[in-house]
């Protein structure tokens, strides 16, 4: 289906109506704790019902078929705004949009309006202890039994889980075929019985993601997304929508690690004119701003009809880099400051939490390795590495907890 | 801030890809960095005469174009991939930009029309010591005799100097009654007397620069309002100029060593198919990537935010310059032994890669001046 990507009159006349709708609707404080996933649902649901959710997504799902410059505009305008939508980035994101395009129809229209309209929390379920950057060699399996699918196992790093009413949950099927082959995505009811969510602490001291267990989770056999065992097509569809969706998250408005904060921690510190620092600075600054000015240039791009595909990589390598480079500095500039702060110290605290949380970018949605070889090999056209593992039955390899 | 180009800008680059391929393939262009004068004055002809590159930053009462910096900078771009020698740094962009940054309109309708018509080359003489530019005029001096200006001193790191016919030198004017001195522009005949060049032995063998000594030399006093804002002003333009060329060669280094990893086979495999070569690769896309976007951005400021791009053209000193000698480096380094022959063009962007990063001055001067304008 060929969507008109709108004229600039038309993209003004949108940008005009997105910047008032936001200026009455986009809540003044963002909500937390227990108030988070009520103001959240309702937050999206005004967004569904001024016809902003699912901008691009088709009309009989509920979007508004729209082109992704329409998108844009929307995503641009909302970024002066800190919006309760993260609850539901992974299912906008990610599950969404696979079930559009490989669900069938009843799926669709049974899932997908009550995504957009807020009603429904996605997590996906892909990674496991065993599985991180090799998604294919993971472990959880689904055996067939009469009218539903058992399933077995665990997944890790699971965003949202914890507030998810579905996820999209890879498991192996048939471990006689090679890796790839024995694959198949489920809708998972994250209600069921049997599925267990566990908060997992990372190393920045926080749990923002979780550990899910299945046990004797029995799934309809109609809640397959595709075909039975072709689950490694739908999750590279889906890998593909997440790597457009991070690369069109934009940071939040300020960070402890960013140029700006550490220009005020070198004033701080009284170190703000010594030529090292300010070289330190400088050279901060321009990694920073040339990676912004590259987003605006795909943003501009993506207006004008082309949208980045995997050079969406670039910023998400770039951005991880740029944290570590921005490290660094902070270091230079705060010294042992950095690592011992008085009770109460609200900046160093926040500059020590931005430290301990930066490992997250560079493995979190695809790994810096993993970013190379996308680079190298969908954008340069360079040769994938030999696959030892790809033709041989999964349940001779060696991964995870099975030996071969 | 537009960061795309529009149709017109893309053909120009078309087009002008075109005509070098065709034109300054590998052979000319180490012809012509071997010949007396260093680059082909056949194709400078042709660039000026069917292709009118030489004003496009120009406007048309002096026979320019009327385009603007990102048209340039798209010339410059490709300049530097393909690595053809030519003055158009020294008096296409240094030259053109002074003669227009100045208040001297006789000169400027005296000039400009030849220059842009290929007839004429000038060349801007501002370095001396170590290259860097002094706002100060350094220590060469003007002094008057009546209506007569007469020259001394020595400047370095000319770019096209060799090969000028008129050189635009920054001096130091001597004060009123006694005053403090101050620079001032002077236009110099480079065949005048007193006037000795002297051809500089360069790491690049593909661009010549000269120190230029002038004793006694005639000059000619060129109007000015603001001697050291007009420099300042040359210098942010040469900056973004110079950051195309480079983005141009780095995207050419990429292009080679790319092509390389797909075809050379080594323990049974193509080397791009080992992450050793492959991530290296994956890091210079991305340098060019985002130095790609910066130099886009600073040469939309040249055009229409002159107040943003005193800014914008020490972030692209900062940030291109490093870039692309890391993407000349890994282009000889991807190739092995071969990539280390004479006969390989690699050396070629390793050496314009080095000499174009520290032409206007070395990286942690750079990042003392971004450092300068962005108040830190």
């Amino acid at each position: 289906m060929s969507v008109p990507n709108g004229s600039p009159t038309e993209l003004q006349e949108f940008r005009d109506g997105v910047r008032s709708w936001l200026r009455s609707h986009a809540p003044a404080t963002m909500p937390t704790g227990a108030d988070l996933i009520p103001e959240a649902k309702k937050y999206q649901a005004a967004l569904f019902d001024a016809g902003y959710a699912g901008i691009t997504w088709p009309t009989d799902v509920g979007g508004q078929g729209l082109s992704p410059a329409y998108q844009q505009v929307f995503s641009d305008e909302a970024a002066a705004y800190e919006v309760p939508t993260h609850p539901f980035t992974i299912g906008m994101g990610m599950c969404g949009p696979t079930v559009n395009d490989l669900g069938t129809q009843e799926q669709r229209t049974s899932y997908l309006p009550r995504l957009l309209s807020g009603e429904d929390i996605w997590c996906q379920l892909f990674s496991e202890p065993g599985a991180g950057s090799d998604v294919a060699s993971l472990q959880t399996k689904a055996v067939l039994d009469g009218d539903a699918w058992v399933v077995n196992g665990q997944k890790v790093w699971t965003t949202n889980a914890q507030w998810a009413d579905f996820g999209a949950l890879l498991a192996r099927t048939d471990p006689d075929q090679r890796k790839h082959k024995g694959l198949t995505m489920f809708i998972l009811d994250m209600h069921a019985p049997g599925v267990t969510v566990r908060p997992l602490k990372d190393m920045s001291g926080r749990a923002p993601f979780n550990e899910v267990y299945f046990d004797d989770v029995r799934i309809p056999v109609d809640a397959v997304i595709g075909e039975v065992n072709a689950g490694w097509n739908a999750a590279v569809t889906m890998l593909g929508h997440e790597r457009v969706s991070i690369g069109a998250t934009r940071k939040p408005k300020s960070s402890p690690l960013e140029f700006a904060s550490l220009v005020a921690l070198a004033k701080d510190h009284g170190v703000a004119g010594d030529p090292a620092q300010r070289e330190r600075l400088a050279e901060l600054f321009a990694h920073e701003r040339v990676l912004e000015l590259f987003n605006v240039r795909m943003r501009q791009e993506t207006m004008a009809g082309n949208p980045p595909g995997a050079r969406g990589s670039v910023a998400k390598l770039a951005g991880a880099l740029l944290l570590r480079k921005a490290i660094e500095t902070a270091g230079q500039i705060a010294a042992s400051d950095t690592i011992a702060w008085e009770p109460g110290d609200t900046r160093s605290a926040e500059l020590a939490l931005g430290i301990n949380s930066a490992p997250s970018s560079s493995i979190a949605g695809g790994t810096n390795e993993v970013q190379h070889n996308i680079i190298g090999e969908r954008i340069l056209g360079l040769p994938k590495e030999p696959q030892v593992d790809r033709d041989i039955p999964f349940r001779e390899l060696k991964v995870g907890t099975q030996r071969g | 801030m537009q960061l795309v180009l529009d149709p017109e800008q893309q053909e120009l680059r078309s087009a002008v890809r075109k005509f070098l391929a065709d034109q300054a393939p590998s052979a000319r262009v180490r012809a012509a960095m071997e010949s007396a004068d260093g680059f082909d004055r056949e194709l400078w002809r042709r660039m000026a005469t069917e292709l009118g590159l030489l004003g496009l930053a120009v406007g048309e009462q002096y026979d320019g174009a009327g385009a603007g910096h990102v048209e340039r900078a798209i010339v410059q771009e490709e300049l530097g991939r393909a690595l053809a020698p030519s003055p158009f740094l020294g008096s296409a962009v240094l030259a053109t930009d002074t003669l227009l940054a100045l208040d001297d309109e006789a000169a400027r309708a005296d000039l400009l029309p030849r220059m842009v018509a290929g007839e004429l080359i000038a060349a801007v003489a501002v370095a001396e010591g170590s290259g860097a530019w002094d706002r100060t005029g350094g220590a060469t001096t003007a002094s008057r005799s009546g209506d007569s200006w007469a020259l001394d001193g020595t400047k370095t790191a000319v770019v096209a100097g060799d090969v000028a016919d008129v050189l635009l030198v920054l001096a130091s004017t001597p004060g009123q009654d006694g005053g403090s001195s101050s620079p001032g522009w002077f236009r110099v005949d480079a065949s005048a007397s007193g006037v000795t060049r002297t051809t500089l032995t360069t790491l690049d063998p593909t661009r010549r620069l000269a120190k230029i000594a002038f004793a006694g030399a005639p000059a000619t006093a060129l109007t000015s309002s603001d001697a050291a804002a007009a420099l300042d002003l040359v210098a942010d333009l040469a900056a973004v100029a110079l950051a195309a060329e480079q983005i141009g060669g780095l995207e050419r280094s990429l292009e080679m060593a790319t092509d390389y990893a797909k075809v050379r086979v080594q323990f049974g495999r193509q080397i791009g198919s080992y992450q050793a070569v492959k991530h290296g690769l994956a890091d210079i896309y991305s340098d060019w990537e985002q130095g790609l976007s910066a130099l886009r951005y600073a040469s939309w400021a040249a055009d229409h935010a002159r107040d943003e791009l005193p800014l914008a053209a020490a972030l692209v000193a900062t940030y291109v310059g490093p870039a692309y000698f890391r993407a000349g480096t890994l282009n000889v380094q991807y190739h092995g032994g071969i990539g280390y022959t004479w006969e390989h063009d690699a050396h070629l962007y390793y050496k314009r890669a080095k000499s174009t990063e520290l032409l206007f001055g070395s990286p942690a001067q750079h990042r003392a001046r971004l450092a300068d304008r962005l108040g830190v």
